[in-house]
């Protein structure tokens, strides 16, 4: 089988299509370069009747909305695939429990991601030098202010001016009213001690423009929004990019195995399969961006071997894959009597919570170093495959027959629908070299890739904090006067500690750095050892705040695509 | 955005042509086979061709089917103001799903299976065949996990799977959303708890909080900050 080649030269390639291609896409679009995204997965449009979820009823598929293998948060969540992707697996070192999740479709996973819009703080980027542990990123706040400025403003995020230190405000739309279990949620916080403050998510309770719309509240952000009221790399990045005339040439169905170099070193575009005739293409560019998702990009470095790059592309330091982190995470709910047999009327909101608590304790000394936050769920939500399970189990606690049959089912059912309040955790995990994907040199995916096997376990930093998690949520819980569920994870369950993976944000596979010998990229996202590949989505963060990733993934990609431009008119690449 | 615009510069691999293709050839027509079809509910090709194989599968039978029918409607039967499981479609929910999910399918089968057997051993008759009062019966001894003798619990581990696929089928159905009063999943506006229900709750906005909302009659205007980042609209 021979490579077909292509005989145009694009000027960029942009490997991936999530947030960091997709802002890629934009800034070096409009900058008038020629680009080509190649996107493993198809077209999606949540405008389009034929790929939207949103708006649609349980009874509307067969399943009613369950999860499977082909999307793991269920039938209308706008994520295709998710925790297992037929025909491409990945591997663990035993002893290691790593669950991956991958969208594969135009957009990638900011079609159904949770919105959650935050800003590293001035800490976040210098954790180092507060506690001593992992390493300072090369770039502080002040670097990434301004692009954080404009992603807030281009893209739109609700939120609140707070003044606190190490959440830093933005250029906000005004928040949503809280609903009613989060009232209840204020409540108990405030009693507790704890703050909680509007919660900051990349959805337009205003308008920004006149290309998108703004919220209609239909608490469905997971399912992408066809008003283009919530943020979604297609969406806001790539569909305005084209319409503002920018040479955009989208590659769906077509997985990038490897970037392709001379004899030099230099990259000249990449090899790709094309999965309806299933074979390889080469795409030839001047310049690679690589913005496949922290794992997925460090797999395609890895596995693009050459003469010069010989341990793969980019790894002279042996640092690809490695140094990979994770959020922690863990949960706890409470049924709150006050709520039962609740009146009800639509509270659907926005999709997502309306308050949440940023992490407090910056100042004091702990028994485990770095913070959480915590997010809020409960209400009255649409029913969807699952709901009805074990409709009385709750009776265990208010009184009443568990189990049974008849019209008392349809009463417990009313009796405590909406009743339940739950908080999450999610934390900053201190990184660690050893806790790293690489090539399986074994295993190999439906289209010949060699596949990535993860090695990766938290150390006792993570297991304390989950503890003290475990801890505040008792407390605040019992703030809300409600029953807790369930015991209280202890040691033996590592008090409840998410498996590395299970909160999605991944990240550190490509860090950044000064130092050659110590990092992959440069500190504007380029390669140390090639210059005109870049990597701009969470491979290069030196460490992950308790913040969630993507409004820094998308503020880092806008820097190093500026950067990327300033090289090429220098004639530096 | 018009979707045209995207799918201009949109390029699948070298088969886009293949794709576009259409209309057939005037004169002929293709015999396609019959093929149970599902309205649109935004499906990829894969998951179409998932829901097109499940669809033209088969696995409980009619007497199963018959059993689930009862089963479903003495867990959840018609009031005044609802009608029964079945009304609602959820014999044709379970049909599904047990064939959707294979995990679902031995302890469906087996658990009709015991419960016929029992319904053998007390009555001499398979469980549909029995009076509504010997079927109760039956059911009281498996329905409440906890209380059950130990020589039936496989009955109740069954039981408990019928009576959640039968409220989950009748709940997330046209019939149970409505039944159960569920208001959203439409356009609308969310401007806050209702005044009343505040008050039965003994809970109050804050002015300070509520200063920080977003103003709905404005949520049409653009925005505008100054370079402090506060919003000028
Ligand atoms: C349920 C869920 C909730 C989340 N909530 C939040 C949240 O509230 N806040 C937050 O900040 N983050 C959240 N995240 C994380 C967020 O989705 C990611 O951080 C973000 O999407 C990462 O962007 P990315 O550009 O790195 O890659 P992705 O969005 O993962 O996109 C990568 C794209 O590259 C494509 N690709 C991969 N390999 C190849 C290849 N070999 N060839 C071609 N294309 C390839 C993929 O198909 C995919 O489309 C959430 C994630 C999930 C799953
Ligand atoms: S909650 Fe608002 S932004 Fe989210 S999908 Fe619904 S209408 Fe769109």
């Amino acid at each position: 089988m021979q490579v077909i080649e292509s005989s145009k030269v694009y000027d960029v390639a942009i490997v991936g299509s999530g947030a960091g291609g997709g802002m890629a896409t934009k800034i070096l679009s409009e900058a008038g370069f020629d680009v080509a995204v190649m996107e493993a997965g198809p077209f999606f449009d949540p405008a389009d009747d034929k790929y939207r979820t949103q708006l649609r009823w349980p009874w509307e598929s067969p399943r009613r909305g369950a999860s499977s293998d082909r999307r793991s948060f269920g039938d209308f969540d706008a994520a295709y695939g998710g925790w297992n992707i037929a025909g491409e697996p990945y591997t663990t070192e035993p002893g290691t429990k790593f669950a991956w999740f991958r969208s594969r479709m135009l957009g990638g996973r900011t079609n159904h991601w949770g919105r959650i819009s935050l800003r590293f703080g001035p800490l976040d980027f210098k954790r180092k030098s507060v506690d001593g542990l992992g390493d300072n990123w090369p770039i502080g706040y002040d670097d990434v202010k301004p692009y954080y400025d404009k992603v807030d403003k281009l893209i739109g995020v609700f939120g609140s001016k707070e003044n606190i230190h190490n959440e830093p405000d933005g250029f906000f739309l005004p928040p949503p009213k809280p609903r009613l279990h989060e009232l209840h949620y204020i409540n108990a916080a405030r009693k507790a001690g704890i703050p909680v403050i509007p919660s900051r998510l990349s959805i337009l309770t205003k308008k920004i423009n006149n290309q998108r719309g703004s919220c209609f509240y239909c608490g469905q952000c997971n399912r992408a929004c066809s008003a283009y009221a919530d943020f979604s790399s297609g969406t806001c990045l790539i569909f305005p990019a084209q319409k503002n005339g920018g040479k955009v040439q989208i590659f769906t169905d077509s997985m990038v195995r490897e970037v392709t170099t001379d004899k030099e070193g230099k990259a000249t575009g990449v090899n790709y399969i094309n999965k309806a005739d299933r074979k390889e293409y080469h795409l030839k560019a001047k310049i690679v961006v690589m913005a496949a998702s922290a794992c997925s990009s460090a797999r395609i470095l890895l596995n693009s071997k050459s003469p010069v790059h010989q341990d793969g592309l980019g790894n002279s330091s042996g640092l690809v894959g490695k140094y990979l982190h994770d959020s922690t995470g863990a949960s706890r709910s409470v049924f709150i009597p006050k709520l039962m047999d609740r009146k009800i009327y639509n509270e659907d909101g926005v999709g997502g919570m309306h308050v949440y608590t940023p992490w407090w304790l910056n100042d004091k000394k702990l028994d485990f170093p770095r913070g959480y936050h915590i997010e809020v769920w409960g209400g009255m939500g649409m029913p969807s495959y699952g709901f009805g399970f074990n409709p009385n189990s709750l009776n265990e606690v208010v009184g009443g027959e568990i189990g049974g049959y008849g019209e008392v089912l349809r009463h417990d059912i009313r009796k405590y629908y909406g009743a339940v309040l739950g908080i999450s955790g999610r934390g900053e995990s201190v990184p660690q070299r050893d806790n790293f994907c690489e090539i399986d040199n074994n295993v190999v995916d439906e289209f010949g890739i060699p596949v990535l096997k993860f090695n990766y376990k938290w150390t006792q930093h993570e297991v304390r904090q989950a503890k003290h998690m475990q801890d505040t949520f008792e407390q605040v819980l019992e703030a809300t006067g409600g029953i807790l569920l369930g015991d209280k994870p202890g040691a033996d369950r590592d008090y409840g500690l998410t498996a590395p993976g299970e909160i999605i944000h991944e990240v550190g596979t490509t860090r950044m750095g000064d130092d050659k010998q110590e990092s992959v990229t440069n500190k504007f996202n380029q390669l140390h050892d090639c210059e005109n590949v870049f990597v701009m989505d969470a491979g290069p963060f030196v460490s992950q705040a308790d913040k969630n990733p993507t409004w820094t993934i998308l503020a880092l990609a806008w820097r190093a695509s500026d950067y990327l431009i300033e090289q090429v008119k220098q004639r530096k690449i | 955005m018009d979707r045209r615009d995207s799918l201009k510069s949109l390029l699948i691999g070298s088969v886009a042509g293949g794709l576009l293709v259409t209309g057939c050839a005037p004169d002929t027509t293709v015999e396609a086979p019959e093929q149970p079809q599902l309205p649109g509910y935004g499906r990829n090709e894969n998951e179409k061709l998932h829901d097109q194989k499940v669809l033209a599968d088969t696995y409980l039978n009619e007497h199963e089917l018959a059993t689930i029918a009862v089963l479903c409607d003495i867990i959840l039967p018609a009031n005044a103001d609802f009608g029964s499981a079945s009304d609602a479609g959820v014999v044709d929910f379970i049909d599904f799903i047990v064939k959707d999910m294979p995990n679902q399918q031995l302890p469906m089968r087996g658990g009709i299976a015991w419960l016929d057997a029992h319904s053998n051993k007390l009555h001499n008759l398979e469980f549909k065949k029995l009076t509504e009062e010997q079927q109760k019966a039956i059911c009281d001894t498996i329905a409440f996990p906890g209380k059950t003798a130990p020589d039936l619990i496989h009955g109740e581990k069954f039981f408990t799977r019928m009576r959640n696929l039968t409220l989950t089928g009748y709940y997330t159905s046209e019939m149970g959303v409505k039944d159960l009063g569920y208001k959203g999943n439409s356009p609308g506006v969310w401007d806050g708890v209702p005044e009343e229900i505040l008050k039965e709750q003994g809970l109050a906005y804050e002015p300070e909080w509520l200063a920080k909302c977003v103003d709905q009659t404005k949520r049409m205007d653009i925005a505008t900050w100054d370079d402090n980042g506060n919003l000028l609209t």
